[in-house]
């Protein structure tokens, strides 16, 4: 297990083909800090699901956009950091969903936000639409920190 | 390359999706089309068998809260069957189980429909 801290960085065409891809690199670079597999799965979608709120919401599908991807890890922690520069949405707006009232609607989205914050022990939103916008993904290897 | 893949089996009167791989934004569009597909069939009876899906994201998730109304609307159901634990999580910290039957195996969402 290393015990020096760690980064490594992915610049990806904003397309929903590379969430694999992004998935394949986050759950490598967890397995190789110790964390278990059920963790890993945990990083990997509240990941995936971040990923595909930049390419949805803030590229609008636009392939020539790219989607940053930092992840810094130490022997206690991993955090993600993804950065876009598009319009984005303020995700601190987005309530906790209602299933119910979800499947009256027939909605097909608003889930991901929820299950980022549900999967991860601290999750940091910082909205600046057009400049910069980022989300803060940290798991701990002993679970969260009581503040 | 298609990491995801969608088999049809048509039954009397209960239509089973069997699932491979990975349910994620990139490859939901492709799960949609096969439940449309079913509606505009009017096959309303459906069970989503899961048994060989590795992942599932909330991309593949909205696609069974977006039909669902519809198709119960039209008396039909999706039932669900032959969930890893792994995906079984993701539905569970969603709550899906309130919303929807699931069977361990396909057979027994069948009888449930055959029941009726």
């Amino acid at each position: 297990m290393p015990a020096r801290m760690q980064r490594f960085r992915l610049k990806i065409p904003s397309v929903t083909e590379n969430l694999q891809l992004i998935r394949d690199f986050v759950l490598k670079i967890a397995d190789n800090a110790g964390f278990n597999d059920e963790n890993q799965e945990k990083i990997a979608l509240a990941v995936d699901e971040a990923c595909t709120n930049v390419i949805k919401h803030a590229h609008k599908f636009d392939s020539r956009r790219l989607i940053d991807v930092f992840v810094q890890t130490d022997p206690n922690k991993i955090k993600i950091t993804i950065t876009d520069r598009g319009r984005g949405f303020d995700p601190r707006k987005i309530k906790d969903p209602d299933l119910k009232k979800f499947v009256k609607e027939s909605r097909h989205g608003g889930l991901g936000i929820y299950l980022i914050k549900t999967l991860m022990d601290d999750v940091h939103f910082e909205f600046n639409p057009g400049v910069k916008n980022q989300v803060q993904l940290t798991k701990y290897k002993d679970g969260p920190k009581m503040n | 390359m298609e990491n995801f893949q969608v088999a049809r089996e048509d039954r009397s009167g209960v239509t089973i999706l069997r699932l491979k791989g990975f349910l994620d934004a990139h490859t939901a569009p492709h799960f949609e089309r096969a439940i449309q597909e079913l509606i505009t069939e009017e096959r309303y009876h459906i069970i989503i068998s899961m048994a060989e899906l590795n992942y599932i994201s909330s991309a593949g998730l909205g696609v069974f809260m977006g039909f669902i109304e519809e198709i119960r609307e039209k008396k039909g159901d999706i039932k669900l069957s032959n969930m890893s634990d792994k995906v079984y999580k993701v539905f569970d910290l969603l709550g899906f189980p309130a919303l929807y039957q699931i069977f361990k195996e396909e057979d027994e969402a069948e009888k449930e429909y055959n029941a009726k």
